[in-house]
């Protein structure tokens, strides 16, 4: 199957200093990709630096397609149709990422304008069907809200409505549910989860958490300091998971059943940007470390079927844990 | 809605009285009108007979109430050098003021939000800092500074436009500029940061990853929200049309409030003085008003605000 979005070499920095390190992706149509990894890894800004979202300061490189379409530094008019229109994002924290002072139905109409050009009665009953499909109660008056007058889940489902307006091939869900709270976590996963099998939709799942990506996804890539350390299926990453940086996350999630054990935290923290060791960046915290490991950056290698790692010592390493 | 509205006329009310009390206060304790009017060489028995005429021989307190019930029957007092109605006297010279605040106004509005906005959407561009240093500029030079270098150069150097006085609309021109340059600065800096703190608002991401283009998300959804902190500087300018340019007026003898304000207070005429004070504190309380209803109108946050609290604590 030829790849719906697929990032090659994708590099950001910021005032010289690097943020992306070379990122290698590739989406295919309808399936869910989860991107895990701790906060200013980078996952974000993959996406932010795919869709030309990023602040005018950040020097973007490499490539990205859409259908085998360069849209890398497209000209605005592209940009402007295809962000939206197939490919949709929604962000962090729902309420401020909607405009305070417009209601809720005109931010959706404005989007259903766009994308499918419709205007008045029309966009409105189609904007109301989309609160409905996302579940929104009261969905003809929530219509005529300001986003203050909802909670941060309800909000969310707003944004992911409007995300919805322009029938997008790829929604990319940037840390969805971080600001919202628990059991409305696991709605609005759902949520997501039953449209893009409805809409046959692609989704990119950021999170923090690899919990929440592997309930959502098929596959899951493992972000450490600007680049994708480990890329496997979901199942085969909690069973054979092949980078240290990646067993050690999973190390860190709470087992549900099975007797109470400390959580194992990695130690030492992400290197500086500014002061990148010069082979790889895990190598001052991992504990599988060789003189090697700090020569040179490690190529990603392939290590089963769909599996990639980065990390000269991946074969050693799942030996010893296997 | 009717109580948040209440309170705030109320609260406007009293700081009108507050105004007007301190005014009185403060003129008497700073000077004898009866000697500065009758000159010092006139003779007691002459100043005595000027006291009594206006009341100024009576206990402080018996003058302010007097003073504070004949506002209520609408009379601001006369004024001690020839007689007439004090609020006559000053209304007569409302018109020559605003014609040169109204222009003023409309310069610094339609240079000073332009410029904002232009070097806000280009920061750290050439342009950003050509309209940040000319903004830099404008607002640190002071009105009588600029006022006298622009007679310097237009009405001395190339004779093109009048030094002073009132006798045409180009009488106008130099104090309508010279007034003009330094709010229009003011509020290009005051837009820009406003602009600049909007454009990094997640919501404006939000507008350009759903495929608004960046003419419409500037106007569509950044304008709006930046709107809200610049209206109040605009409403303080509004409010200050009546008596913003005292320093003016003097520099280019434009015989307006301000003027009046400058000789009354000079010759301690102090129910003028007290007229125009009355004047400059409602305009400023009526403008602060307006600015508080154009909040909720284009604050939704706000106008819930107001409906839940009473007590007005949201503005």
């Amino acid at each position: 199957m030829t790849a719906l979005v697929t990032l090659r070499d994708l590099a950001v920095s910021f005032d010289g200093t690097p943020a992306l390190r070379g990122i290698d992706l590739a989406i295919a149509r309808g399936e869910a990709l989860g991107m895990v990894g701790e906060s200013g890894c980078g996952k974000s800004v993959t996406w932010l630096a795919a869709l030309g979202l990023l602040p005018g300061k950040a020097r973007v490189t490499g490539s990205v397609t859409l259908d085998r379409a360069e849209i890398l530094h497209a000209k605005p008019a592209v940009l402007d149709r295809l962000r939206g229109g197939r490919i949709a994002m929604i962000f962090q924290d729902p309420a401020s990422s909607l405009n305070p002072v417009h209601r809720l139905g005109k931010q959706v109409c404005e989007a259903l304008r766009l994308h499918r050009g419709l205007t008045g009665a029309a966009a409105r009953a189609e904007a109301k069907r989309l609160f409905d499909l996302v579940g929104i109660p009261d969905a003809a008056r929530r219509l005529d809200a300001f986003p203050h007058e909802l909670s941060g889940g309800q909000n969310q489902r707003v944004m992911i409505a409007m995300a919805l307006a322009g029938e997008p091939e790829l929604l990319i869900a940037d840390e969805p549910t971080t600001a919202l709270d628990v059991t409305i976590q696991a709605q609005i996963l759902d949520l997501l989860a039953r449209l893009r099998r409805e809409m046959n939709m692609a989704l990119v799942l950021i999170s923090h958490d690899l919990g929440v990506v592997a309930d959502a996804c098929d596959r899951v890539a493992v972000m450490y300091a600007g680049r994708i350390v480990e890329e496997a299926p979901i199942a085969r990453i909690f069973a054979e998971p092949a980078h240290p940086y990646t067993h050690g996350l999973i190390g860190a999630l709470p087992p549900i059943d099975g007797p109470r054990r400390p959580l194992a935290a990695i130690p030492g923290q992400v290197p500086d940007p500014r002061a990148m060791p010069k082979g790889c960046a895990f190598a001052p915290r991992c504990p599988r470390r060789i003189d090697a490991c700090e020569v040179a950056i490690p190529e990603s290698r392939v290590m089963a079927a769909e599996h990639r790692a980065a990390c000269l010592r991946a074969e050693a390493f799942e030996a010893v844990h296997a | 809605m009717l109580r948040f509205f209440g309170f705030r006329l109320l609260r406007a009310a009293i700081t009108i009285v507050m105004v007007v009390t301190f005014a009185f206060v403060v003129l008497r304790l700073s000077g004898d009108p009866a000697l500065l009017i009758m000159s010092v060489d006139a003779p007691p028995e002459a100043v005595a007979a000027f006291r009594t005429a206006w009341g100024l021989d009576e206990p402080l307190w018996v003058q302010y109430f007097k003073y504070f019930s004949a506002i209520f029957e609408g009379d601001l007092g006369r004024s001690m050098r020839d007689g007439r109605p004090a609020l006559t006297l000053v209304l007569e010279r409302v018109p020559a003021t605003l014609a040169l605040t109204i222009p003023a106004l409309l310069i610094k509005l339609c240079i000073g939000i332009p410029a904002g906005i232009t070097a806000a959407l280009h920061r750290n561009s050439l342009l950003d800092r050509l309209v940040m240093a000319l903004a830099v500029a404008g607002f640190t030079i002071p009105s009588f500074v600029l006022g006298l270098l622009l007679v310097l150069l237009f009405a001395v150097q190339l004779g093109w436009l009048p030094s002073g006085g009132q006798e045409s609309w180009r009488h106008a021109i130099l104090p309508v500029i010279t007034l003009g340059v330094g709010g229009a600065a003011v509020l290009a800096r005051f837009t820009r940061s406003a602009m600049l703190e909007v454009l990094g608002q997640p919501y404006i991401r939000t507008a350009s990853a759903k495929g608004v283009p960046w003419r419409a998300v500037v106007w569509g959804h950044a304008l709006p929200n930046a709107a809200i902190p610049t209206v109040t500087i605009v409403g303080f300018m509004v409010g200050s049309l009546i008596a913003g340019a005292v320093v003016v007026e003097s520099v280019f003898s434009w015989p307006g409030v301000g003027r009046l304000l400058v000789v009354a207070v000079a010759n301690r005429d102090l129910a003028v003085v007290q007229c125009i004070l009355l004047l400059v504190a409602a305009t400023m309380v009526t403008s602060n008003l307006v600015v508080d209803l154009l909040y909720g109108a284009l604050d939704p946050r706000l106008r819930s605000g107001l409906a839940s609290a009473p007590k007005g604590a949201a503005a």
